[in-house]
């Protein structure tokens, strides 16, 4: 695996006390990489840290420790290399659908005008399904207008890597669907590096092929990769037919419920933060096709 | 609905308006008084009418004057003597100039308190130790640093509108979603280009609020500030006329200036309506 495009090293970050005694770290020792045209998802509960690293990864807080080196540079502060997808869509609501595309795309392109500025910007419009809504404010979109106009935004630019912050966790189901296969067509044509964070076990993974799961903060640390085994050309409509599908979701699910907890408060003896385990529980016990006849059934997974 | 209601309304307005103009009619009523026929020499003595007349004028006289100054309100005889127009005009120039002066100042220094924690707090104890002062107390400090009697006023203008739009922009610019600004640091734009493509706009609905209360207030000084330099303007103006004690000039003026007065908050109104969007 080429994990080299942007690595992670000793990343922690500790928050200033308020008053009284200091917190104790967000998270702690976190080390992890991505490879060029790699999709990783974070996976953990809420507050054990995940926009913090998003953000320390897009420039815009710094870390207490560690450093993020992305293509062979430091990262010291936002960059125009690093496209981000807000959690809270944050589009500029005095401009229209349109503008705000306009806008990212001028940052880039400074010299661009005419033709070749429309052309661009209309192309994302879209490529996420808002032609016809152009013209519109903000105000006047549904939430899932609105986060796609920030896909838009942050894809127009064509960054090398892509941040995103619960990018559909505000969304009904069908748009979800919509969005999700969107952007896998477009990292499929693309090749692009995105990062992600989602507390929606499906949706990492449809849509990732590393997913990192985080134990619960304070001083959160990443208890192990799971690598997704299912091909890349998996599908919603039938990503479940895999039997791998269910013995990976089922590992996630158990991370989150129970593990994620008990590593907390009792890490793994043999744990290294510099390499984290990297697991595959879609190929773990392996039965022989023979004895398990109703594929349709859950396997129970018991991970030795 | 709202139609009917604002019919309504309407109706109620004019009804009070005719109650108004009815009791100011009866209230100035000529009336024979008993006193004045029981005393012939002191009616005589007060104009030989048998009529005592109040100061006040009856509406009818009102409209008079009213009719007469708005036939030619740019008439200009002399010091003492200026059509309405031109004695609105002079305040409405002072104010606009003061103002102008103040909005210059104050919203690029509410956008550096603004954007600056360490800044907002190196200022805000001269911002709340010269707030409270009533701009007219500037004035004889004014007179006597620049002595000139119409830029006292515009000086007392740019005192009295300076606090509110800073403080408005200080915190408009203060207020700015944080998600907006992390937007304009992730495509690298510069200080400059966020502070007016982001801050600006994001911030607009609070400085023009600020800008709405500063005229308010500017409009209320400035007929009390052209009371004390004389000279010209709409306060000076009453002044002038409540010397010749006509009350009815003063009460023409009165009404002036409230209808100034509500077309600045108009436009004010307007301008927002401009910059507002809906988050
Ligand atoms: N600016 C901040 N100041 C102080 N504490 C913060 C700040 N931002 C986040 N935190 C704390 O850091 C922890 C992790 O936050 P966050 O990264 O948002 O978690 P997640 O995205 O995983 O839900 C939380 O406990 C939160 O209270
Ligand atoms: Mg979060």
């Amino acid at each position: 695996m080429s994990s080299d495009f942007l690595t992670v090293e000793g990343l922690s970050r500790t928050f200033p006390a308020r008053r009284g005694e200091a917190p104790p770290a967000v998270f702690d020792d976190i080390y992890f990489s991505i490879g060029k045209g790699e999709v990783v998802c974070i996976i953990g509960h809420s507050g054990c840290g995940k926009s913090t690293i998003l953000n320390i990864l897009a420039g815009l807080d710094q870390p207490s420790a560690g450093v993020v080196i992305m293509d062979g540079r430091e990262v010291v502060g936002p960059s125009l290399d690093r496209g981000v997808v807000f959690q809270g869509h944050a589009l500029l609501p005095w401009l229209s659908v349109r503008k705000n595309i306009e806008f990212a795309v001028r940052s880039r392109w400074p010299n661009w005008s005419g033709a070749i500025l429309d052309s661009h910007c209309q192309r994302f419009v879209d490529l996420v399904g808002l032609n016809g809504s152009e013209h519109k404010n903000p105000s006047a979109l549904s939430g899932g207008m609105k986060q796609r106009v920030g896909i838009a935004r942050a894809f127009s630019i064509q960054p090398k890597m892509l941040l995103l912050d619960e990018p559909f966790g505000a969304l009904d189901a069908l748009t979800r669907g919509t969005i999700q296969d969107e952007l896998l067509k477009i990292c499929a044509v693309t090749g692009q590096t995105v990062f992600m964070i989602t507390h929606d076990v499906d949706e990492a993974i449809l849509l990732s092929d590393r997913i990192i799961l985080m134990t619960n903060g304070p001083r959160a640390r990443i208890a192990e990769i799971v690598i997704n085994t299912l091909p890349r050309n998996r599908a919603r409509s039938d990503m479940h037919k895999n039997p791998q599908y269910y013995r990976i979701r089922n590992h996630l699910v158990d991370f989150l419920v129970s593990r994620s907890r008990d590593l907390a408060l009792a890490p793994a003896r043999d744990s290294d933060p510099r390499h984290p385990p990297q697991v595959r529980p879609g190929e773990a016990n392996d039965e022989p096709p023979a004895d398990s006849l109703p594929a349709k059934k859950q396997p129970a997974l018991q991970l030795a | 609905m709202a139609r009917s209601l604002d019919f309504k309304a309407l109706i109620l307005s004019l009804g009070l308006l005719a109650v108004l103009v009815f009791a100011w009619y009866q209230a100035t009523l000529p009336q024979a008084t008993p006193a004045a026929s029981a005393n012939p020499e002191y009616t005589a003595l007060m104009g030989g009418n048998s009529v005592a007349k109040s100061g006040m004028p009856t509406p009818a006289e009102f409209a008079r004057t009213f009719r007469r100054q708005l036939a030619h309100p740019f008439y200009d005889h002399g010091p003492n003597d200026k059509g309405i127009g031109i004695e609105l005009g002079y305040s409405l120039a002072r104010v606009l100039a003061g103002f102008t002066l103040a909005a210059l100042f104050a919203i690029p220094l509410g956008f550096v308190l603004g954007m600056s924690p360490l800044m907002q707090r190196a200022f805000n104890p001269y911002i709340q130790l010269l707030k409270p002062i009533s701009p007219l107390a500037w004035m004889p400090l004014a007179l006597y640093t620049i002595k000139d009697a119409s830029a006292s006023a515009i000086f007392v203008i740019f005192i009295c509108s300076l606090w509110p739009m800073l403080s408005n922009t200080a915190r408009g610019v203060a207020t700015v979603k944080r998600d907006w600004l992390n937007v304009a640091k992730t495509l690298e734009m510069s200080v400059w280009r966020t502070a007016l493509r982001v801050i600006l706009p994001a911030a607009a609905p609070t400085i023009l609020i600020g800008m709405r209360i500063s005229m308010g207030i500017a409009w209320l000084v400035i007929v009390a500030a052209e009371m004390l330099v004389g000279g010209t303007g709409i306060g000076y103006f009453v002044w002038n006329e409540w010397n010749n004690l006509s009350l009815t000039n003063v009460l023409f003026a009165v009404l002036m200036i409230g209808l100034v007065g509500l077309l600045l908050d108009l436009i004010f109104g307007g301008l927002s309506r401009l910059v507002a969007y809906e988050d």
